[in-house]
């Protein structure tokens, strides 16, 4: 309700300032026959209604975040000083009843006369210091309104001020990027140094056994991290992705460009881009439920012993997730290539096949280099696919049948459940994080640079 | 026309003495064609071209640009069949073999008719791989030696072994503009072909670079049937003996060079020699 | 006609003969190449057919569901906690409230099973059944659901009204054949006497398959897993994707356009771009610790709350949003921008008035493809412990919740397999119709936008 009121009169405040901006600017102009206004009146108008409304909302900002605390430590003032002794959870408790009666919702029976009695205070000065901040939030905006309303005559630079206001909102949105690259570092590191101190680097990185609750927290040891067996799961199953999706992406991206009909192309393409859309979730789901199993059984038919949860299986979908993503970066890269050198291949008598693998491959060897890296960056980061068919087992084992886990998936594992951010068990998560993000960071960079440079070649 | 008349009389110094222009047609001829028609999709490009090219002389294919000689020059060895909706009708005979016959291979074609292109268009390889590039996947070379063989004369009937020949392995993207056309030009002869087409080898060129590739179509006429489309007219005049005009897919008038720059029969060909279709 | 036999006619034979030895190996190469591509095509062409296949032919069952139409007795001898208390002068809210609940908590206390059993036996008068099996061919959800008929009209009481009630998941397997219906008795998860029960009554049309709307209008459950729905998993959802759209698309349009019209070119600029482009490759999950790390354990957020979820979807769209707007302003002809700054616009305007609007179309496509992709996110959401089971729908942003993939993620992982199988695809057909109505609400709102440009 109140916010109802706040919101409506700041409306009335935004309009009332911007049409006073506008409509005395327009006067001057009609007044002044040599003289010309610098700015349109819309300027003049946007400029008086931004003094008025910003330092009003910032005072309605500031109550917002804090009216709740100083609500509390008022309420608390006026009741006994014993129920400040009380604990935490009861302290709120006694506050909650004393709103609960000052807004008229009451309490289960009778209430105590000091709570009443606080209630009363309370709800007065609610009342009044509501009144207050909406006469402080008013009276700030009249007095904005009426500064920019004097500031307002012919030479006034309105329209470079309120530029100079888009500006600065626009500096401001472009360093969300920034700032979220700065906490991504700083949230990982400072954790994962936290985590430095229970478990020294060595015994992570180099570690061979992955177990964090080897033993219970009471024998004084917190388990094994050692990292190497999570790493070897996750490359082995990039590799499986890779083998996968390269040709197979590749070699689709190849057959559309090259060989086949535009009908077909306009078909085709948007089809295996469907498979870019699709929740990684989803193919988790269907690694566990269809692939696995095919897995299985096939090897049972054949006498091998094949696991349904596997690195095999993760691998294997993750590369059909991957064909989209390599086959449409190719296909850009392949265009890239000058049509020239085509036609001078095709005119010395070579095949279309042979033009492609003599010329056109090697000419967009670096495209498709920084798209392969990509993908890898990719398939490392990839989560839900392997938490659901990897089959959880991070053991250092060399075949892919088997099941194994990854640095993502034991993010999940320590950092689900009862996070409390102080044990090795859960800050784990956030030097397992800090190496994906170096691991991923690396990949990436170098496949940018490797891609700008092919780009400027035919440029 | 005092300044055409010139250049004409300049083109009949340059001309081989030994051949007589007119009798060239008695000699004998490699390429007849006959009612070409192209349509790129519902668009005609060409409207019934009929033309025999002779061996060992220099063709040259002129008109305004859009004029359809280009066309024509990638209906010799079929480069059309690589755009997609384009269709050729009529016939084209090399030797008397109907180029367009079912049966024919269009990469056995291409490795007779070459084709050197408008901007040079060297691989990103190395000079060496470049040349060697035909032979290769033509099979054409027994063994490294025969390769080297092959890629030396060819660099060097291209007139640019002496200036890349001590760095081969270097890639050839990083010659100069004229130096890369030759490089082109080697790399289609180093198929052995018996006709090369050009399709305006020296537009990208500078002049000087442009002079010593006019003076290279010359020495290869010697040994290969040479189709050139330019659209300078001093070039065709320079450098061919032989000269077709087109005009808006057709095909207006064609002859001995000299007959066609002093004496077109027809009005549009002289409209365009004397400059006024552009 | 004596020129014929020139030396390089000699040499041009011979190659032509070498270059005839080798077209058929040459011509097998390039079949098989291009039959490499075509098997390619085939292949991923058949991987997305394979993946709707079995996501359509397991989930699609699971939208009809069994269902018992049965006729209930409001027995006043079995219902105890007397006529529903009314409001006492001078009682504040709060002892209102309490009398409310302790009346409901009384009414609960009641033996609803009974009602429940009697109901169901209405249906099969003569079949012999104990009680105890009866119960397990109706979901357990059945008893609340007639008790809620109760507590919103305690005038039932004594009056007989037809009711529906789900079958339990037991019953829907068996009924649906998911377990073998050979499979000997052990093996079956009902007794004997329930399944003969449940075939009489799918015979007198007791139980017939209706279109299972509660999987739209339910809450998850877990002790009746034939009424779970994604309600609150949906509204999780919601939440965060208005979040995103509210935070997102003016911060990314706002930087693209900053980065692409204003920014000086220079090392700060350049650092923004490396970083956007690389931000745009991190891991989801990595998100998730940012989320794990600033918004819950340094800023207090509360966990599994969908403000969290949708903050972090934000910066994890972020930069899909601004590259893709960007592309599209870079699209815009720079005659345009010439003409408007020829004609005295100031740089603002030119870029507010004349430029902006023609990317609409393209800000439109990456706002889709941004919200697309935070819809279908799963990990980053289970770091912030958005993957708690909750039996509500949230009532505001800050309630705990789930989101509908966190939902797929948490049925595929339930005990009772045969049955959550069928139910986690038929969540994945929600979530996949979802974006595909994203995409065709974007494609419409696309070709009209730009028809009007």
């Amino acid at each position: 309700m109140n916010a109802l009121v706040v919101a409506a009169l700041l409306l009335v405040l935004l309009t009332l300032s911007y049409q006073i901006g506008w409509s005395r600017s327009r006067k001057l102009a009609q007044g002044g026959t040599e003289t010309r206004l610098h700015s349109r009146p819309i300027y003049h108008g946007v400029l008086v209604a931004l003094f008025a409304t910003l330092p009003a909302i910032v005072v309605l900002g500031l109550w917002a975040l804090f009216s709740d605390s100083v609500a509390h430590n008022f309420i608390l003032s006026q009741l006994p000083a014993s129920v400040s002794q009380l604990p935490p959870v009861e302290v709120h408790a006694a506050v909650g009843r004393v709103q609960a009666i000052a807004n008229g919702f009451g309490v289960i029976g009778q209430p105590s006369p000091e709570e009443t009695a606080a209630a009363g205070s309370f709800a007065s000065f609610q009342r009044l210091s509501f009144l207050a901040v909406i006469a402080a939030a008013a009276a700030l905006g009249a007095g904005g309104l009426f500064w920019a309303r004097r500031r307002i005559g012919l030479r006034l630079r309105a329209r470079t001020e309120v530029e100079i206001a888009i500006r600065i909102a626009l500096i401001a949105c472009s360093t969300v990027a920034i700032l979220t690259t700065i906490g991504i570092v700083l949230s990982l590191l400072a954790d994962a140094i936290r985590f430095f101190t229970f478990i020294s680097p060595i015994d992570f990185f180099f570690g061979t056994t992955w177990n964090p609750r080897f033993q219970s927290a009471g024998t004084g040891s917190a388990g094994a991290y050692g990292l190497l067996p999570l790493l070897w799961g996750t490359v082995m199953i990039s590799i499986i992705a890779m083998v996968v999706a390269v040709p197979i992406g590749l070699m689709s991206a190849i057959y559309l460009s090259q060989y086949a009909h535009e009908r077909v192309r306009n078909v085709v393409k948007p089809i295996i881009e469907i498979l870019a859309g699709i929740p990684t979730i989803v193919y988790g789901f269907f690694a566990l439920v269809t692939v696995g199993p095919f897995f299985a059984a096939a090897g049972d038919a054949v006498g091998l012993d094949i696991n349904a949860t596997s690195a095999l299986t993760a691998g294997v979908v993750m590369g059909i997730m991957i064909i989209p993503f390599i086959s449409s970066l190719s296909d850009d890269i392949i265009a890239q290539v000058p049509r020239a050198m085509r036609d001078g291949s095709m005119g010395l008598g070579a095949t279309k096949s042979e033009t492609i693998r003599k010329v056109l491959l090697p000419a967009a060897l670096p495209g498709v280099v920084g798209a392969v890296l990509l993908a890898v960056s990719r398939a490392i980061g990839e989560t839900m696919i392997v938490v659901l068919a990897a089959g959880n087992s991070p053991v250092l084992r060399a075949n892919p049948a088997e099941p194994t886990s990854t640095v993502t998936v034991s993010i999940v594992n320590q950092l689900t459940g009862d996070a409390d951010f102080t044990s090795p068990q859960s800050l784990v998560a956030f030097a397992l994080g800090l190496t994906l993000f170096v691991m991923t960071l690396l990949l990436n960079v170098m496949a940018l640079y490797i891609v700008r440079k092919f780009r400027e070649q035919y440029e | 026309m005092d300044i055409l008349a010139g250049k004409v009389k300049m083109t009949q110094q340059s001309v081989n003495t030994a051949m007589n222009p007119t009798d060239m047609l008695d000699r004998q001829i490699r390429l007849t064609a006959r009612d070409v028609t192209v349509h790129y999709g519902a668009k005609q490009a060409l409207h019934g071209i009929s033309i025999d090219i002779p061996d060992r002389a220099v063709t040259s294919f002129i008109g305004p640009s859009g004029c359809g000689k280009s066309t024509f020059l990638r209906c010799i060895n079929r480069m059309n069949d690589t755009i997609e909706g384009a269709k050729v009708g009529g016939t084209i005979k090399l030797d008397g073999e109907d180029i367009y016959d079912a049966d024919l291979d269009v990469v056995e074609l291409r490795a007779r008719i070459g084709m050197v292109f408008q901007k040079p268009n060297p691989f990103p390889k190395s000079i060496y791989d470049n040349v060697a590039y035909g032979p290769k996947i033509h099979g054409l070379a027994r063994s490294k030696t025969d390769l080297d063989e092959i890629v030396v004369s060819s660099l060097r009937k291209a007139g640019l072994f002496e200036e890349v020949k001590d760095r081969l392995n270097e890639p050839g993207t990083g010659l100069s503009g004229g130096q890369q056309q030759r490089l082109c030009i080697a790399r289609a002869i180093a198929v052995s072909p018996e006709v090369i087409l050009m399709d305006e080898p020296c537009s990208a060129l500078d002049p000087i670079a442009t002079a010593i590739i006019e003076e290279l179509i010359d020495e290869l006429r010697e040994n290969y049937t040479i189709v050139i489309v330019t659209h300078s007219m001093q070039q065709a005049a320079r450098v061919s003996q032989r000269t077709a005009f087109f005009h808006l897919g057709n095909l207006i008038e064609e002859g001995v060079t000299e007959d066609i720059f002093t004496n077109p029969v027809n009005k549009q060909t002289q409209d365009y020699i004397m400059g006024r279709i552009g | 006609m004596t020129d014929t036999t020139l030396p390089t006619n000699a040499a041009g034979n011979a190659t032509r003969a070498l270059v005839r030895k080798s077209l058929a190996r040459r011509h097998r190469d390039e079949m098989l190449f291009r039959w490499a591509g075509i098997l390619s095509i085939a292949a991923a062409l058949g991987f997305v057919a394979i993946l709707f296949g079995m996501i359509l032919a397991k989930g699609m069952p699971s939208f009809w569901q069994s269902t018992l139409h049965v006729e209930a007795y409001f027995d006043p001898e079995l219902i105890e906690g007397g006529p529903r208390p009314e409001r006492q002068a001078g009682a504040s809210e709060a002892d209102y409230q309490k009398a409310i609940s302790d009346w409901q908590r009384a009414v609960t206390l009641s033996n609803w099973n009974a009602i429940v059993d009697k109901a169901v036996r209405t249906a099969a008068p003569d079949f012999e059944i104990e009680t105890r099996d009866l119960l397990k061919l109706v979901t357990s959800a059945a008893r609340f659901q007639i008790r809620d008929l109760y507590f919103a009209n305690p005038d039932l009481l004594g009056q007989t009204v037809p009711v529906t009630m789900l079958g339990s998941a037991n019953t829907d397997n068996w009924l649906k054949g998911t377990i073998d219906r050979n499979q000997p008795d052990e093996r079956q998860q009902l007794a004997v006497s329930t399944r003969q029960l449940a075939d009489q009554l799918v015979a007198n049309g007791a139980i017939r398959f209706d279109f299972a709307w509660h999987i739209f209008t339910n809450v998850d459950s877990r002790s009746a897993p034939a009424s779970a729905g994604l309600a609150g998993a949906f509204m999780g959802s919601l939440y965060m994707m208005l979040i995103v759209i509210v935070l997102a698309v003016p911060i990314g349009v706002a930087s693209a356009v900053y980065l692409e019209e204003f920014a000086p070119k220079n090392r700060w600029t350049d650092l923004i771009e490396v970083n956007i482009n690389n931000l745009a490759a991190v891991p989801s999950i990595v998100f998730g610790l940012l989320g794990a790390a600033v918004f819950i354990n340094y800023l207090g957020l509360p966990r599994s709350a969908p403000l969290v979820g949708g903050l972090v979807l934000t910066l994890m769209t972020l930069p899909t949003i601004i590259i893709a707007t960007r592309s599209s302003l870079r699209a815009v002809a720079p005659s345009l921008r010439q003409a408007a700054l020829g004609l005295g616009a100031s740089h603002n305007q030119t870029v507010f008035h004349h430029v902006l609007p023609q990317t609409f179309p393209g800000i439109l496509t990456a706002t889709i493809i941004g919200v697309a992709q935070a819809l279908g996110e799963t990990a980053p959401l289970l770091l912030i412990g958005m993957s708690a089971f909750i039996a509500n729908i949230p009532a505001n942003p800050l309630d705990s919740a789930t989101a509908l993939p966190v939902q797929i993620y948490l049925w595929q992982g339930n005990e009772n397999r045969n049955f959550f199988e069928a139910r986690t695809s038929a969540a994945i057909i929600v979530l996949l119709g979802l974006m595909l109505l994203l995409n065709a609400i974007a494609i419409f709102l696309r070709t009209r936008l730009e028809r009007r440009a």
